[in-house]
């Protein structure tokens, strides 16, 4: 099974819910426009797409296929 | 991860709300919350008080992270629309506006109306309130600024059990000014290009 990591959508808030579920600190808001998740850090775990509350977050594979 | 004190700025938004009620005019200290997000946005530290700062947003996620108060359901895709978040918005302020303009008109003579009006609708009797030590005008802002508090953290917490804990902030209006003030700043997609990204980066 291909690795996952946190895919983040345009509609994205900005809030930092994400920020702070991420257990190995992948995401951060940048600039205050919006949250990007470092793929490499990424582990896949999807705390951050449970816990967003705009629901912009997708677990894709790292290969890209959803 | 380690907490720091920024973790503990709940108290500070259950400490606002309890000095309202006990002395409305303890409403003019929300100006604090609504002056300093503008302020980092503007002078360049993005959505530093939405993500670090916010008391309100720390005490929804506590309330239905911790303590299980919320349906966690997914919310519905309107509420992260722009169309919805900027309606949201300019309503927010005409109604603040409309606040602003009653304090002018006691300002200008008129009599104080001593009530909180929560969700722009239902006029709670404020009568017990000691504001005499103040000019009239100063004591309509604070029951019109307590309002203003008070129907936000309403919102707060019927979506915040409704939803997901945090679904205030997808459409808190500090929180799309300062994305707004944000955007003009920067773009709307900067990317995010600071960690590895050439592999994946997360920024669609």
């Amino acid at each position: 099974m291909a690795q996952k990591y946190a895919f983040v959508e345009r509609e994205c808030v900005a809030c930092g819910t994400c920020v702070k579920a991420c257990p190995r600190s992948a995401m951060t808001v940048y600039k205050g426009v919006r949250a990007g998740c470092d793929a490499f850090i990424c582990a896949g775990c999807g705390t951050c797409a449970k816990a967003c509350p705009a629901a912009v977050i997708q677990m894709i594979s790292k290969g890209g296929d959803e | 991860m380690k907490k720091t004190w920024r973790d503990y700025l709940w108290i500070a938004e259950l400490t606002y709300v309890s000095l309202g009620l006990f002395n409305i005019l303890f409403a003019w200290l929300g100006m604090v919350f609504f002056v300093t997000p503008l302020l980092i946005a503007i002078f360049g530290g993005g959505k530093t008080y939405c993500n670090h700062f916010c008391g309100r947003g720390q005490l929804l996620g506590l309330l239905g992270g911790r303590l299980r108060l919320s349906r966690n359901a997914t919310p519905p895709r309107f509420l992260r629309s722009a169309w919805f978040r900027y309606g949201f918005l300019t309503f927010f302020m005409t109604m603040f506006g409309l606040m602003i303009f009653s304090t002018y008109k006691v300002f200008t003579g008129l009599p104080l109306e001593q009530a909180v009006t929560l969700l722009w609708t239902f006029k709670l009797p404020w009568t017990w309130a000691e504001v005499g030590a103040v000019a009239p005008w100063m004591a309509q802002f604070a029951f019109g600024f307590f309002g203003v508090m008070l129907t936000s953290s309403t919102l707060g917490l019927i979506t915040m059990v409704l939803l997901k804990p945090r679904s205030w902030c997808v459409y808190c209006p500090m929180g799309t000014m300062t994305q707004g003030i944000c955007k003009l700043k920067h773009g709307r997609d900067p990317g995010n290009h600071e960690r590895g990204c050439e592999k994946g980066c997360g920024a669609a």
